[in-house]
């Protein structure tokens, strides 16, 4: 799979990145080579061999339907979530007017 | 079969196609992947906690309370349960989602097909229909924008942030915006027996995205226009009507229908365009690194399976075969709350049929007058139970039952305290009866006159007059016998 400078682009775009003509270029080789590497994969004949998500065995863990049971992953904690917030303001985050 | 709806174009007659994705608040008390809790109007990013906020280096654990209410509501919908599902990350930028990314299931859902029967004419339950259900999967919802409250800024809450939702989403299966609402409404019902949502539009527990195409009769699929976030059954049903008029003026008018999102408008019941970038449907959806795949073993399965209560249709079937007519089975089982004190009281050992007429008229009436519902019920099934033990055993009537209940409304008295000191008893002495009958009969000499020349309507206003001189207390069909015999 190759990829062109304006796939980079999309990309970039999507996921809000800024990048210059230049850096789009430079990008397309170097994701190339990316993709080419991991590639390589596909030439492994994995007929019969069932995905693997981990390397260890390894299970989900599930939390019990408790609130705030564990503080650093409970709620409460508005001066905190909101600390690093540019624009707090009445508890709320304050962001540009996005609207529909 | 239910019939399809036709819409009438300039150009002669069209189908609508429905299917519906509804976001179901899966009730618990903890968000999906955090501790944080979930309840309704809080103090705006109060319930929010770390990984909510996406602050860096936070994991998602998985809330096992929201994976057995989404496996129990795939069981009550007759659904294939996936022992092996997975989240992924639907990825975009918005003001609502710390994150960057929404954790969905887009490959592996929990819930795969099931199925829902309807009835969408509430006036012949027995006029049912299947619709197909595709898929269940479990998800997080967003948080919360308000744009009115700053001239330049929008305020974000995050308390609903990491919410756990469940997607259930329909097959193309509705033609009418009748079927629309039977659907949604015989799911919340569903939802709530089982308790995996509490169905509160209101509050936003439960919205449909609402797809739509229009079509010739016999002609393949039209393009589909999706409707956001409408957030009642009758808006559902509104913006179905709006949308397919719109495609179909369109259509018929040259232009072409635009795969796209729209908005429904409750102020004009229309839907409009709703200004998206290009690409805004490009998730770049991968499985999510954080997460390893959720498998559920048999005991889970099992437990599951065993802790589903009695649902709307067993119910009804169940209320039908004990002798209750299908409109109050129906009326009985649309909300669990009556269901549930419908059982109790039929514990008691009321005879179904009757207390089933009693439930629907009297009770359903009073709660209706007092602004009341099953769960701050004024009287309790036992309490009702012994009500309607005195009628079924003769020692009051049914008239006077009524004013029993009201009494028992006003005081919280017991039906057999009020009855006995009132004096309510009804009475099956002939004597008494006959007294009565024989003075009324020389009071209306004329009345019998014209009842023995063969105005017979007039035996109704002997029986009313004898129950009436006898307080209500006579056994009616006691003062019939005798009043025939007297009137010869």
């Amino acid at each position: 799979m190759a990829i062109d400078q304006a796939t980079v682009r999309k990309i970039a775009s999507l996921a809000r990145i800024a990048i210059s003509d230049a850096e789009a270029a430079a990008m397309e080789g170097e994701l190339n080579g990316i993709l080419g590497w991991v590639e390589q994969l596909g030439e492994v004949d994995v007929t019969g061999v069932e995905p693997m998500t981990a390397v260890i065995p390894n299970q989900l863990r599930l939390r019990d339907d408790v609130i705030d049971a564990d503080p650093l992953t409970g709620g409460n904690r508005r001066d905190d979530v909101l600390a690093n917030a540019p624009a707090a303001m009445h508890g709320f985050f304050g962001v540009p007017k996005v609207i529909e | 079969m239910t019939t399809t709806t036709r819409f009438k174009g300039a150009t002669g007659e069209w189908e609508v196609v429905i299917g519906l994705e509804v976001h179901a608040q899966i009730s618990t008390n903890a968000k999906l992947f955090s501790g944080a809790a979930t309840a309704f109007g809080a103090e705006p990013n109060t319930q929010v906690s770390l990984v909510d906020a996406a602050m860096p280096g936070m994991l998602p654990v998985p809330n096992r309370e929201c994976i057995r209410q989404a496996v129990r509501t795939g069981m009550a919908i007759e659904a294939q349960i996936n022992k092996y599902s997975r989240f992924d990350r639907k990825n975009y930028f918005y003001a609502d989602l710390p994150q960057g990314y929404q954790i969905s299931q887009l490959y592996h859902p929990i819930v795969g097909e099931g199925r829902l029967e309807i009835s969408p004419d509430e006036k012949d339950p027995s006029d049912t229909k299947i619709i197909g259900i595709e898929r269940i999967h479990v998800e997080q919802d967003a948080g919360k924008l308000m744009h009115d409250q700053h001239p330049t800024m929008s305020y974000v809450d995050l308390n609903r942030s990491g919410v756990a939702l469940m997607e259930i989403v329909s097959k193309p299966d509705m033609s009418s915006p009748e079927e629309a609402g039977a659907y949604l409404r015989k799911l919340r019902s569903i939802l709530r027996y089982v308790g995996s949502c509490d169905g509160n539009m209101e509050e936003g527990s439960m919205r449909a995205d609402v797809n739509v195409s229009v079509r010739k009769p016999g002609e393949p699929l039209g393009t589909r226009t999706e409707t956001k976030n409408v957030n009642s059954v009758r808006f559902v049903m509104v913006a179905i009507t709006s949308e397919a008029f719109r495609q179909i003026e369109l259509i018929e008018s040259g232009g072409k229908v635009v795969q796209e999102t729209r908005l429904f408008d409750p102020a004009t019941n229309r839907t409009r365009t709703m200004r998206s970038k290009e690409d805004a449907h490009d998730y770049r959806y991968f499985p999510d690194p954080d997460l390893l795949p959720l498998e559920l073993d048999d005991a889970f399965l099992a437990e599951c399976r065993d802790s589903l209560p009695e649902l709307p249709d067993a119910k009804r079937a169940r209320y039908l075969a004990a002798g209750i007519s299908a409109y109050n089975a129906d009326v009985l089982t649309a909300e669990v709350e009556s269901a549930l004190w419908f059982d109790t009281l039929l514990e008691t050992g009321a005879k179904p049929a009757a207390a089933a007429n009693w439930v629907s008229s009297e009770l359903f009436g009073a709660l209706n007058r007092l602004g009341k519902s099953f769960e701050d019920c004024p009287v309790t099934p036992a309490q009702a139970g012994e009500l309607l033990g005195l009628v079924a055993d003769g020692t009051i009537s049914g008239t006077i039952a009524k004013a029993v209940f009201e009494k028992m409304l006003e005081s919280g008295d017991a039906a057999g305290v009020i009855v006995e000191r009132d004096g309510l008893k009804q009475t099956s002495d002939t004597g008494a009866i006959e007294a009565e009958i024989a003075k009324i009969l020389t009071a209306n000499a004329d009345k019998v006159e014209q009842y023995k020349g063969g105005k017979e309507a007039l035996f109704g206003f002997f029986v009313g007059q004898t129950m009436k001189a006898m307080q209500g207390k006579a056994n009616p069909q006691v003062v019939n016998e005798l009043l025939k015999k007297a009137l010869g």
